[in-house]
This record gives structure tokens, sequence and C-alpha cells, in this order.
């Protein structure tokens, strides 16, 4: 019966990893994948040690450290004491359970969804979790990849599976050709600005059309990083050639042979024609232009020529109380213009946007200009990989020479969780994918940007529209 | 785990809609390797000033609201980020029960794992016991997780929908890991199959 109703991609996999379907619906889902970092990690180990458990399947468990770490003189250890000890923590639990571990001074170290995809351990077809709700980045591969909390990675380290009930389908679809100056962050804030942070609540995106098609594996992920932005549970494109191509050669996916018949069942996975989706959703490439956020959640976005929304012209009283709350902690003024507002950080990185094409569009903005007078600019490539890849091709001359940090990989600003942070009221246009109030410090504000347009915002220490600068 | 049965407590009104997880507990918290002492800073930045001092008209630091065991809540609560750490300083506070419109879903399946009940009700419902709320320690709400009801302070029943399986696992306390091992020969079978259909999966060693 299964086999003759189309289905979608995400139906296709979530089918092909259903080890067992309970009566009331759940079904025991097989997990192929388990990424582990030290935040979300030590209580499940400590939980599996009481319970005299091991782990499963540890050649299909990776861990690294990456969300408190220091993003400078790594080398003479770390200096936070309690940072310190989930890093030991972690070193011990992998040792001692056998799990394959990435130590923070190798090249292969990075944010774990920056490296998953890197090293060829994210692949097609897969199930993949991780203890954090950006695992939703894997899902441009065309895998299912989503977030989980501590109880469910002590789940999946002791029997590989989670207990899930399938979510609903949703369809986004971007049709034409993106204008100059915008890019994948773009298309996802302009999503999250037309369906909203709970928009996609209890489904799993799928991103097409020829605007999705058109992007490279790098923007695919930036677009399914901020599937959870949105509320959705994952996000997932197609996988097709350009995503066959980023495969080949990673050191983690099949080979020769092995990589050709991994294809043939790769090519199965698109949506069947005619497969149904609860929700389907359409936006137009070409009327997106470059977005930052005002507020403090993801949806509080505007195109950047825009202006500072006033709460007083919202009918909801609840509504209008949440956007008087945003303006007042972002210290705006109703009708103020975007491009008006002062910079003083500026946050490139993070597993939204810390891949080698995102330092490379900073990069581009930045060349034969300066960071503006008392603007601190930042630089955290996503993984030593990045890192590396950025200092053979000298860009990272050209982003010093601007006067840009350039500094090691690891989550940083994002959260703050290490010593990068922000401080009370100080206003950073960042790369990341959370402008919560106090997300990357205490009482620090936050304007989400493409990468192109966090550089435009450094050279002119305002918000800055990057097609000017071209 | 422990077992949700029956709950009569103090609800706290907190009338916000996505009330994110950096709200709840931010990330300068989660630097533990333990379950327990988050409570102390449950919505730290809405409850203490920068100083660390109490801020007197968040709702936790007001009287009955002191010892809440239920909170309710307006739309999309638990937004964000996938951290237990939200539900364990929910839990390490005391609440036990959370009422809300509807719940952001990694934050839905959190609680659960913590003997939390989320419970979803249409928003005039969920306004209807603000107000109640708002009667501090004269107005006690009754959560009976067997039959489906809160009770309200005048004794009106209100009917609340939960996943069979789930209300199961939190009336009994028992752990999921336990449930799943269960079917341990299901995932060897599966393991066997995926082994012959997808060699081209390669294992991961460093």
């Amino acid at each position: 019966m299964a086999e003759t109703k189309p289905r979608t991609l995400f139906d296709k996999v979530w089918d092909a990893h259903v080890v067992e379907q309970l009566p009331d619906g759940t079904c025991v889902l097989y997990i192929d994948r388990h990424l582990v970092h030290e935040v979300t990690s030590p209580q499940a180990f400590e939980g599996l040690r009481m319970a005299g458990r091991k782990v499963r399947r540890p050649d299909a468990t990776i861990a690294v450290a990456d969300h408190n770490i220091p993003t400078m003189g790594r080398a003479n250890g770390i200096q936070e004491e309690d940072s310190r000890i989930q890093v030991e923590t972690l070193e011990r639990n992998v040792a001692e359970f056998g799990v394959p571990y990435f130590p923070i001074l190798s090249p292969e170290q990075g944010i774990v969804h920056i490296i998953g995809p890197e090293q060829g351990i994210s692949l097609p077809g897969m199930t993949i979790v991780c203890g954090d709700s950006h695992t939703s980045t894997h899902g441009a591969m065309g895998s299912l990849a989503f977030g989980i909390g501590t109880s469910e990675v002590e789940h999946v380290l002791a029997t590989q599976t989670l207990l899930q009930k399938p979510a609903k389908n949703m369809l986004v679809r971007v049709e034409g050709t993106l204008g100059a100056g915008c890019t994948a962050k773009d298309i996802v804030l302009a999503i999250i600005g037309k369906i909203g942070t709970a928009g996609g609540t209890g489904h799993v995106i799928e991103f097409a059309g020829s605007a999705i098609r058109a992007l490279d594996m790098a923007g695919r992920m930036t677009v399914c990083n901020m599937s959870i932005e949105a509320g959705a549970r994952a996000g997932m494109i197609a996988p097709d050639e350009t995503t066959f191509e980023y495969v080949r050669g990673k050191p983690f996916a099949p080979k020769g042979e092995a990589l050709d018949r991994a294809i043939a069942w790769w090519r199965t996975l698109p949506a069947d024609p005619g497969a149904h989706y609860d929700t389907v959703v359409e936006l137009d490439a070409a009327a997106i232009a470059p977005m930052v956020t005002w507020g403090t959640n993801p949806e509080a976005v505007v195109p950047v020529t825009g202006t500072v929304p006033n709460p007083a012209d919202v009918a909801d009283e609840a509504k209008r109380a949440q956007l008087a709350r945003m303006v007042e902690y972002m210290g705006l003024t109703p009708g103020q213009k975007m491009t008006d507002l002062k910079i003083d950080v500026v946050f490139i990185g993070s597993c939204t946007n810390g891949r080698i094409e995102d330092i490379r569009a900073a990069a581009a903005v930045a060349k034969g200009r300066r960071v503006a007078p008392g603007v601190r600019a930042m630089i955290v490539p996503g993984s030593g990989i990045v890192k590396q890849l950025a200092e053979a091709e000298g860009i990272d001359r050209i982003l010093i020479d601007a006067g840009f940090e350039w500094r090691e990989p690891g989550c940083s600003m994002c959260l703050g969780m290490n010593p990068d942070k922000l401080t009370p009221g100080q206003r950073c246009a960042s790369t990341s994918n959370r402008n919560f109030e106090g997300r990357q410090g205490p009482g620090g504000r936050t304007h989400l940007v493409s990468p192109a347009m966090a550089a435009a915002a450094a050279v002119t220490g305002r918000l800055a529209d990057v097609r000017e600068l071209a | 785990m422990d077992a949700f049965t029956k709950l009569t407590g103090v609800a706290a009104p907190l009338p916000m809609a996505n009330v994110d997880t950096d709200k709840i507990i931010p990330a300068r918290f989660l630097k533990t390797i333990k379950r327990t002492g988050l409570g102390v800073h449950l919505f730290d930045t809405l409850r203490y000033d920068a100083d660390g001092k109490e801020r007197p008209e968040f709702v936790l630091n007001q009287g009955p609201y002191r010892k809440a065991e239920i909170l309710i809540a307006h739309e999309n609560f638990g937004c964000g980020s996938s951290r237990e750490h939200a539900p364990w300083a929910l839990l390490d506070f005391g609440i036990r029960c959370v009422i809300a419109p509807d719940f952001a879903d990694i934050f839905h399946n959190n609680t659960f794992k913590n003997g939390i009940l989320p419970i979803r009700l249409p928003r005039e419902i969920c306004d209807q016991l603000m107000e109640d709320a708002k009667q501090g320690d004269n107005a006690r709400l009754t959560v009976d997780l067997a039959e489906q009801v809160v009770v309200r302070p005048n004794g009106e029943k209100i009917r609340f929908e939960i996943d069979s399986f789930r209300k199961h696992l939190l009336l009994n306390g028992l752990d999921d890991i336990g449930q799943t091992l269960q079917h341990a020969p299901s995932i060897d079978s599966y393991e066997s199959k995926q082994k012959a259909e997808k060699s081209w999966m390669p294992g991961i060693s460093v």
C-alpha cells in the first residue's frame, strides 16, 4: 500500500528508517548518524553509566567540542573553569565509551553542523540527530536531521533509535532568480518573515523551486539551518547532482563503486509526482531584498531598505505589547530607517554562515576597505578545515588587513557561552541564527544578516545595503 | 523519572508568547554536567536585574507564585534551542505542568522525558486559567492526567488531549529507553538488513 501512494522526500527517508511501528502510531526510528558535543551530552553519558549501558553504535557516532571553547589562544588550554570541565568531561566520556572524537587542536575540529557535511559523515537519505536544534542544517544533504534533548541523546547512544511520530509535510517553493547582493540567508529570513516563528511547528519543511536548486551546498545548509527558527522539526532539500558532486571525495563518504550504489539509491529519494504536502508556501526569489532582523525573534525581519515597525499599528493587544517590548529592548524608535542604525560589533561565523563560501562573501565586500572606527569585527571560521582553506586562498589576509579579527573555530558569539559576548546595549550585525534577548550576551542587541551584509555593516559602521557597496 | 498522576497547586500566569529557551535558561548557565540545581536561574533575566537582585514585578518573585507548580503561558512556548536544561530548570524550581496554546516541538518532547506535563489548550481557555491563576493561593488548579482534565477553582472541568503512549509513560513514570529495549530484536534485524542493503554506508573511526 505504502509503495503505491506517491511519497514526499521526508516520507521516503522516514519509511526507510522505521524499525517497528507501535499500535498507537509511534515508531521506533533508526538513527544513522549521531553527532555529540560537550554541552548537551554529559548528563546522557552519566545516565548510561548509571544504568550500566554501552554505546550501541560508536561507529555511527562522532563527538566534538564546539559550543564553549575559546576562539583565541586555545593551545594554552581553556581558562574558564566550567567550560574546561565540560570539555574534559566529554573527552573522558568518549574515551570510556569508545566514541570517535575530533580533539580541539585538530584541524577536523569545528562546529558540529559544519563538520558533519564537510567530513562526509552526513550523507543523503540518512537520519541524523544531535543534541542541538540546528541539526536541521544537515537536511541540505537530503537527509532527515533534527535536534533532540539530552534524554534523547542518551536514548540514541543506548539504542541507536528514537521513539517518534511522523511529522506533517510542508513544501516551501522558491521560484525565480535572486537579485544582486541577495543570498540563501535572505531567502530563509524572508521565509521566516512570511510564515512566522511557529509557522513550521509539527512539520518537516522541504525547500524546493528553482531558486533553491540554484544554491550551492553551503547556501542550502544556511536555508535548512534556520528551519528550526520557523518552528519546523527539520528542513530538507532533495539530493541532486550538486549534492552528489559535493559528497564526492569527502573523507568519510563512500568511494568508487560503493558511491555509485549510494547515488543510485539517493536518486530515488526526491518526491514522487503528486506527493501530498499538508501545507504549501510559495515565494518569488526576485522579490527578496537583503534582509535584516529588527526585533528579538527571527520573524521580526524587514528588507534593509525598510524601517522599524510601529507597535501602535498592531490591533492585537498581546502582539502590540510584544512588539513594544522588542522596540524598547533593541533601543529603537518606530519609523527609524534600518540603515540609520550604528553598529558596535560584527560577528561572521556560526553553523548558519561559517563555511568557506560565507567567508569568501565577506572578504569580497571587505577587500580594499577598512572596518569603520569604533567597530569590532570578528570572523570565526566554522571549522579548522574552513580556516585552513581560507588561509590557503589568502582571504584571511584580506580580512585581517581590513581590520577584522581572524579567530579559531567554534560556536563563539552565536550564543556567547565562551568569552565572545556582547556587553549590555551593544548592537551587533551577526550572521548567526537567533536574535533572542540576551542570546549573544546579556543586554546585547542582535541584527541577523547575511555574511555580505555583515561585512557591509563592518566597513560602514552601520546597517548598510550591500548593493550600494558594489 | 517521577510519575505524573494528579497535581493540585498554585499556577503562575506568564502572559507572554514565544517564550524561548534562552529566556527560560540563558546559555551561560548550560555549563553544567548535572541535571539539578538550575531552578535558581529559571527565567534568569526576567527574574533578576543586572545586580542579581529580584525584580519584584516578575511573577515568580511574588508571594504564592514562589511555590508555583503549574505555569500558564501564551503561544509557542519553549521555542529555540534543544537544551533540556529548560525543562530541568522548570522542574528544579518545582514546575510539573505547563499550560499553553501550543509548544515548540523539541521542548514539548523534552518535558515528557522529565515528568513534566505540557497541556495544549485553546488561547481563550488559557486566558481564563490565567485569570484564575491571578488569584494566587486562593485559586489552586488541579491537573488530573488519568482523567485528562484541568479542574478550575470553581469546579469546572476542562478536558485536554494527550498522546496515549506518552500518557502511559508519564502515568507510570516509565523510562523511554527501557521501553525501546523491549524492541531490541527488531533493532537487531533492522541493522542486519541495513548492513546488507546499504553496504555503501561507511562506519566512522578516527
